[in-house]
């Protein structure tokens, strides 16, 4: 495992450096808005990956409170399993396909409800309990940086082609506020520290998680009232484009997993150098010098309790 | 013999009784919310036609800072002499004293509204152009969304450095819809113009799911130590 992550690193550099290039050079430039619009590559990428990364965050955080409680996770787990089979099926029906919104695929519905699914049961089998919470904390931390890229690179583009920085639209008021929501966890996670922070951050994502369908209702509402700049045309696009920007959201996406299977390791080994410290002190001075050895669980752990 | 239902009347009622001897929390947040009116009417026009546009934002940001005042001191009344470990001890349900605090602090929220809002109106020369009677169900459910959250908040910053600060830093950002549903309905009924209604069962909806998940999870929360 530790030998793959070199592997990756290299790939991954080479990915970006390929997709950059792609984007800058090969690309063709778009007819209306010029050079900016290659921004696209880098904003669009970095929004997927960072709202995946919220969704990891909010798996993770409700597999961790329902391994504390057996029944919850049974039921949980019957819902999730509901979901997808409902989400599979339903798009098909012809009532619920004519309520689509045009331009979406029945079979694209259909695959994210059996995605997510999948997710929530990979996570809960590959993750136990510490590292439930280790993998929030790393997705909430990485997600955070992702979503900054995404607000930052939006109002630069934004500029030249609407002639505003920033506009109260949905996917820029919705995007402002999970960032608020992740930011705030992160705060919470900062300022608590004691030993049930894990519980509390996990409460608080959920309760992030059940907003953001309001935060999305309450925005659509106000916005079909006041109508505002359309974003990016919604028309078809150059497939041409289309290739690069999915280049590009693989290299993202290998990006940030790199980071975060570099985060997830440092909090893990931080956690276990802190328990050994604890346990140095509660054990006290009066260890003989042969059984001073409460640094090796630190030599163990990168390998041991590491990625799965 | 003490059914969850008698442990919120007696929690609730202690609550009441304390604040009605020491009126703490009362008297900091009617001051506190004279003063965010008296700031905001000097940062913007008062006479202007445009404050009817604002006023229902203005009011609403009024309350909510004023309401953090209260629910600040919800817990941090239990702290001293130990009483919240008392409650964890108990075999009380976690929901029924939840229940009772989120109560305590809607009643003392609700009467904050009441004795400021006739004075906001003669502040800003407002005339209610809609339906008036509508603004009674945005209120009630606007000051319970605040509330039942702010709670659940308060509870969960018990436990962390400089909490409070922390409760605005968590209840701010999961209440942004609460607060722009309250904001938006009372602006349309102040103005007249449209229906409240979307805004008003959103802020339904916000409430029935909000409370649901802070009863789920209270317990969580409480035994977390």
């Amino acid at each position: 495992m530790k030998r793959a992550f070199p592997i990756l690193a290299v790939l991954t550099a080479l990915l970006l450096g390929y997709a950059t290039y792609q984007a800058l050079v090969v690309a063709p430039t778009e007819r209306t808005m010029g050079d900016v619009q290659r921004i696209f590559y880098y904003h669009v990428p970095s929004a997927w990956t960072a709202f995946l990364l919220f969704f990891v965050n909010f798996l993770a955080s409700l597999q961790y409170l329902a391994t504390a409680n057996p029944s919850a996770k049974r039921v949980i787990n019957w819902v999730v399993i509901a979901i997808a089979v409902v989400g599979a099926v339903a798009p098909y029906i012809p009532q619920v396909q004519k309520q689509l919104p045009e331009g979406l695929y029945p079979s694209s519905v259909a695959t994210t409800a059996v995605m997510i699914a999948v997710l929530y049961f990979l996570v809960g089998k590959f993750f136990i309990e510490r590292s439930l919470d280790v993998l929030a904390v790393t997705a909430a931390e990485v997600g955070v940086i992702f979503c900054s890229i995404v607000l930052v690179t939006g109002p630069l583009w934004a500029r030249p082609v609407w002639g505003i920085w920033w506009t109260w639209d949905l996917r820029l008021t919705l995007t402002l506020v999970l960032w608020l929501i992740y930011v705030s966890y992160l705060v919470l996670r900062r300022f608590s520290d004691s030993a049930q922070t894990p519980k509390l951050a996990a409460v608080l994502a959920i309760f992030g998680a059940l907003d953001v369908p309001l935060v999305y209702f309450s925005i659509w509402f106000f916005r079909t009232q006041h109508p505002q700049p359309v974003i990016g045309g919604g028309g078809s696009i150059d497939p041409r484009m289309l290739h690069i920007l999915l280049m590009n959201w693989l290299a993202f996406s290998c990006f940030a997993f790199l980071v975060c299977w570099l985060r997830y390791r440092l909090e893990i080994m931080q956690r276990d150098l802190h328990e050994a410290q604890a346990l140095e002190a509660l054990l006290g001075d009066g260890l003989p010098p042969s059984s001073a050895r409460t640094g090796s669980p630190i030599n163990r752990t990168p390998s041991g309790t590491g990625t799965a | 013999m003490s059914s969850p239902r008698s442990i919120t009347v007696a929690t609730l009622a202690k609550d009441i009784r304390l604040e009605w001897r020491s009126r703490d929390a009362i008297n900091s947040m009617l001051f506190f919310s004279l003063l965010v009116v008296v700031i905001f009417s000097f940062s913007f026009d008062p006479n202007a036609e445009e404050s009817r546009e604002i006023a229902g934002g203005l009011i609403w940001v009024a309350f909510l800072f004023a309401a953090v005042v209260a629910l600040n001191q919800t817990w941090a009344r239990e702290l001293r002499n130990q009483v919240l470990d008392a409650y964890r001890v108990s075999p009380a349900p976690a929901s029924a004293l939840f229940v009772a605090k989120a109560l305590g602090n809607f009643l003392l929220v609700s009467l904050l509204e009441a004795l400021m809002a006739p004075l906001f109106m003669i502040f800003y020369n407002l005339r209610v152009l809609g339906p008036a009677w509508q603004l009674i169900p945005v209120a009630i459910l606007g000051t319970w969304a605040l509330v039942v959250n702010g709670t659940f908040f308060a509870a969960m910053s018990l436990r962390t450095r400089s909490r409070e600060i922390m409760l605005p830093l968590l209840l701010f950002p999961i209440s942004i819809p609460a607060v722009q549903s309250m904001v938006e309905a009372t602006r349309i009924i102040l103005a007249g113009d449209a229906s409240a209604r979307f805004w008003i069962v959103l802020l339904l909806t916000y409430d029935v799911v909000f409370t649901t998940a802070c009863l789920a999870l209270f317990e969580t929360i409480l035994q977390a130590e």
